[in-house]
């Protein structure tokens, strides 16, 4: 039936245009009004959809995951005249989405039910948000990637602020709009001063089409000095710096991970995060590749500042979703370094590197952001590190799976984070980016402090009612949590460590 | 041999070393898993630590005739799905890594008998940590991939921030954060003087035999030489306490559980000692002179500097932490002289070194159990309630100072000879060391055991009874460990031939001249040993 749905969307097309590319998206899209028609008539107190969505989005990205292996290593296709273009690298990051949707489904079934908010909504934006971000995986043309961004945008802006009887869920909100607005509009005008300098037949290789990243890409090496190409170049930076809440576009970070709800945050943390990078490495290696000269200084600059912001500004931090958010910042700053290395080798391997540091980012991230949904009282968006106080003893389940993803993020070996860094760290070396990788190094040091404070309060510290209930007054509240929300972090904590010691997949 | 065999293997020393390595592992991975009894647990970690040593003296026994690879003995190579990268899981033993590598499998098995009488709350989980550290260790020093030899230190390293964090003494949370970030500081520094090594080779492989045999062939400019060896010089000065980069060990020694100390004072922090002399060196040949003349100096400030503040300790456990710091300059004069005589020499030091701290490790935790506190003030004559531990406290401390019949002897008496001969004033200060240990060991000894007894000790006595001697559980770990330092101290040849034929075929012999035999000969307390002076080292 499969097949036959996409000869009929192929016959559909006219030339050039293949709907069945994009087949994945498009089912995404069809769930998600499915999800919301079965809502709006659904009969209470009979089950909604969410347990299907879940699944359905890990199948998917399963399937994603086989459909990779099956194109070989180095093809691709381009679709719609060159907007898109498909490898298997490509779907390899469709499946990333998809798995960290699947993620935040199944965090948000825990979740929201002690929140006392519907699900279905929250699928559904899920849902639209990750078919924006697989889109963005694969655009290769400015307009295309303008239009995929702001569908995830225009999601994220309902799903910070989906506690609605929160108020920091609804400050959290605010701010993320009014700041991912503002830079939305940095990268159009960005977007627009190139497509209009590279439509200007008075300059040389003007482009038939100046939102393609191919054209584009030959007209800036002819005109690298023009004052137009430069500044368009330095406002589509300034738009993606904010995705991935490089300095100084970090400002927003602390208080909308803190105010949005768990399993957002880390949709924001991760997903949100690895879509930023994608774009950042076909942007940069792609059409503003020849302006290496003048990008390269200053995305080194910029990586250094976002390292050393995030990190010295989580030293002290109490807060478990805003250290996660200031870390991740300094963990952006690291992925940055990778970039920087790829963009001045030119070469493809150091984006290989960008992206396992992103797949092992995501496995330990969501473990953390699982075991906090866990563990969030009333108010999600008040943990402190006092609340981890004896987790060890509390349920070494729950403290296993921190102690791994912390030591991950911290690039502890055996961990995948430690391989990953090394990549990442080799890479800069490689590309003789040496302060950088000084100040990468340093930033790692720092990084122990606070991942290990964490570390150190979950399994040194005793819990605060212990002691009552070594008294016999208090019982230990026993920590609830789901049977596949356990399978699935356990998952998430094995390929962690086996990562760390196998990466054979990687091509590198 | 089957070449088509796809089998990692080649013989069966290989299968053997790579055993070794996995049992502790897998045993810990088991005890991670899910509460077993008590029993239970006890028994598989005795495993976990029995199998590595009846192993490793096997390998020893094979070593002399064992086929070598590239001068690597028990070859394997296991892939882990890198090769593209340069990382192989590679398991070697040379003449250098054999006798560290028995070391490590003898204070292994001390420590972890040690743990298994002991009676720790939570037993199961410490247990699994010191067996996740024996694992490391051992692995460390097997690695020829230099990615793994990285890989297996901090394998065992996270553990020792854990076992202090939760069994430590009572400064233990800051010293655990203390000892995490200083230390994490300095494997930094060597994972960016490793990572320069794999990118400035320009073959992008962290296989040592590789690198080795490339960079002989194509050696590196004098400038990244110099850099690199500093990078590495530094980081791992961090980790062995390098004169003035120690204050994490005095504190983080004091307030570890006993078996953490002995594995981590004993054999981990030999790892940055033994980079030096088996990758950093060797790989960076003209990188080296660029730093003797600083590395002499801080190594100086470990003997004389700390050997003052040594003297001046009043508890046993930072004396003991602040000797190890102090002991550690002997093996750096040693790498600083380059010759084979030093070289040799620090690796039979920290051969001995480690078996000794963790004797004298083992038994601070033993005074401590039995009187509550190691403040040496506190105690005086108490020999007499406890022969058997002041018998033999005395003979560590005697083997910590160098005396003739324990393998401490053998290690000083050639970096002194090198030292010498390489400047005299050096010489003569480094000597001073000898006097300086003497000094404080004997104290200690007296303090604790001899002459009469203090007010304090009057009081527990009577408040809590007379101290018992030693238990069987206590008694054999350390027998053991003195056993092995005895047997080298009286058969030195036992270790000394391996190293030296790697050494020599490392390192030229000159400019630092040879023991004269009839002096070495007189020193010695045992008659049939040939010591030649060409043969001796």
């Amino acid at each position: 039936m499969l097949t036959q749905a996409a000869e009929t969307f192929r016959s559909l097309a006219p030339n050039g245009v293949d709907w069945s590319s994009i087949a994945p998206e498009i089912a995404l899209g069809v769930w998600a009004l499915y999800v919301l028609l079965r809502e709006a008539f659904r009969k209470p107190g009979s089950r909604g959809a969410a347990t299907f969505t879940t699944i359905f989005l890990l199948l998917f990205s399963l399937l994603c995951v086989r459909n990779a292996f099956a194109i070989p290593a180095g093809a691709s296709a381009s679709f719609f005249g060159g907007m898109i273009e498909q490898s298997r690298t490509t779907e390899l990051l469709r499946a990333f989405f998809l798995f960290s949707g699947f993620l935040t489904t199944l965090l948000g079934g825990t979740l929201l039910k002690k929140q006392g908010v519907p699900q279905a909504e929250f699928d559904v934006l899920i849902l639209l948000a990750t078919a924006g971000l697989m889109l963005l995986a694969q655009v290769r043309d400015f307009i295309l990637l303008f239009v995929a961004l702001e569908t995830m945008s225009i999601s994220m802006y309902v799903l910070v602020a989906y506690i609605r009887h929160s108020a920091s869920s609804l400050e959290a909100g605010i701010k993320y709009l009014t700041q991912s607005g503002l830079s939305s509009a940095l990268l159009l005008a960005g977007i627009a001063l190139l497509f209009g300098a590279a439509g200007n037949t008075a300059l040389p290789g003007a482009c038939a089409d100046p939102f393609s990243f191919r054209e584009l890409r030959v007209f800036i090496f002819l005109n690298q000095g023009n004052a137009f190409v430069l500044g368009g170049a330095a406002l589509v930076l300034c738009g993606l710096f904010f995705k991935i809440a490089a300095v100084p576009f970090q400002i927003w970070v602390g208080d909308v991970y803190q105010g949005a709800p768990t399993p957002v945050t880390a949709y924001l943390g991760v997903a949100s995060k690895a879509a930023g990078f994608v774009l950042l490495v076909n942007v940069v290696t792609g059409p503003l590749l020849p302006l290496r000269g003048v990008l390269l200084p200053l995305l080194s600059a910029v990586a250094i500042l976002t390292i050393l912001f995030g990190n010295l500004a989580a030293l002290g931090q109490q807060n478990v979703k805003r250290l996660m958010g200031l870390s991740g910042i300094a963990h952006a700053g690291y992925l940055l370094m990778g970039v920087c290395a790829a963009m001045a080798l030119n070469v493809d391997w150091p984006i290989v590197a960008v992206y396992f540091y992103l797949f092992t980012y995501l496995l330990a991230s969501y473990a953390i952001f699982g075991v906090m949904s866990v563990l969030s009282g009333e108010d999600d968006s008040a943990q402190t590190l006092n609340d981890y106080a004896g987790l060890m003893k509390r349920d070494s389940f729950l403290g296993g799976i921190l102690a791994v993803s912390l030591g991950s993020l911290a690039g502890i070996p055996p961990m995948a984070g430690f391989v990953a860094k090394l990549f990442l760290f080799i890479a800069a070396f490689t590309a003789h980016l040496y302060w950088l990788a000084a100040v990468g190094l340093f930033g790692v040091v720092v990084s122990i402090y606070y991942y290990f404070n964490w570390m150190r309060v979950a399994v040194f510290v005793p819990c605060k009612t212990e002691d009552e209930v070594e008294a016999g007054t208090l019982k230990a509240a026993p920590i609830a949590s789901g049977f596949w929300l356990r399978t699935v972090l356990t998952t998430l904590a094995l390929i962690t460590v086996c990562l760390g010691f196998w990466q054979g997949f990687l091509a590198l | 041999m089957d070449t088509s065999c796809t089998c990692p293997f080649t013989h069966v020393g290989s299968a053997v070393l790579f055993a070794s390595v996995a049992v502790p592992l897998i045993c810990a991975a088991l005890l991670y898993l899910g509460s077993v009894p008590k029993m239970v647990a006890k028994v598989m970690a005795a495993i976990g630590f029995t199998v590595p040593l009846v192993l490793a003296l096997y390998l020893c026994t094979q070593f002399a005739d064992a086929v070598k690879i590239s001068g690597y003995a028990f070859y394997s190579d296991a892939s882990l799905g890198l090769p593209a990268a340069g990382i192989s899981l590679k398991l070697g033993l040379n003449g250098i890594a054999l006798p560290l590598f028995a070391m490590a499998a003898i204070v292994s098995f001390a420590a972890g008998i040690y743990a298994i009488a002991g009676n720790q709350d939570r037993q199961q989980l410490y247990l699994a940590l010191l067996l996740t550290m024996a694992g490391g260790v051992l692995g460390l020093f097997a690695s020829i991939d230099i990615f793994f030899f990285y890989f297996f230190h901090e394998l065992a390293l996270i553990p020792t921030f854990i076992m202090i964090g939760i069994w430590g003494g009572t400064a233990r949370r800051v010293a655990a954060i203390e000892m995490t970030i200083y230390l994490t500081l300095g494997a930094m520094l060597v994972l960016a003087g490793l990572v320069a090594l794999y990118v400035g080779s320009g073959i992008a492989t962290f296989d040592f035999i590789t690198l080795r045999d490339y960079l002989a062939a194509n050696p590196l400019s004098l400038v990244t030489q110099k850099w690199v060896y500093g990078l590495l010089l530094i980081g791992f000065g961090v980790l062995v306490s390098l004169f003035p980069f120690h204050t994490w060990a005095p504190r983080g020694y004091a307030n570890a559980p006993a078996s953490a100390a002995m594995l981590h004072a004993g054999v981990l922090k030999k790892f940055g000692l033994y980079g030096l002399i088996q990758i950093a060196a060797p790989l960076l040949p003209d990188g080296v002179g660029q730093w003797t003349n600083l590395l002499v100096v801080l190594a100086l400030g470990n003997i004389l500097v700390i050997g003052f503040i040594t003297m001046a300790q009043k508890d046993l456990r930072y004396m003991l932490g602040y000797s190890s710091v102090m002991h550690m300059g002997y093996a750096f004069l040693g790498i600083a002289t380059m010759g084979v005589l030093g070289l040799s020499g620090a690796v039979i030091m920290m051969f001995a070194h480690g078996l000794t701290i963790a004797a004298l490790f083992l038994m601070a935790d033993c005074v401590e159990k039995r009187a509550g506190t190691t403040e040496m003030a506190s105690f005086g004559g108490m020999a007499h309630e406890t022969p058997v531990l002041a018998a033999l406290f005395s003979a560590a401390i005697f083997a910590s100072v160098g005396l003739p019949g324990f393998a401490n002897f053998w290690g000083e008496l050639s970096i002194f000879t090198a030292v010498f001969n390489m400047n005299h004033l050096v010489g003569a200060l480094a000597v001073l060391g000898i006097i300086i240990s003497a000094i404080y060991g004997l104290r200690a000894s007296a303090a604790l055991f001899f002459g009469s007894r203090s007010a304090a000790y009057e009081k527990r006595i009577a408040a809590n009874g007379k101290p018992a001697d030693l238990t069987f559980a206590e008694k054999l770990p350390i027998l053991v460990l003195l056993g092995a330092l005895m047997f080298v101290g009286f058969w030195p040849r036992s270790i000394s031939d391996s190293i030296n034929a790697e050494m020599s075929a490392k390192y030229p012999a000159a400019p630092v001249q040879q023991v004269v035999p009839s002096a070495a000969a007189s020193l010695s307390q045992d008659g049939d040993v040939a010591l030649s002076g060409e043969r001796k080292f």
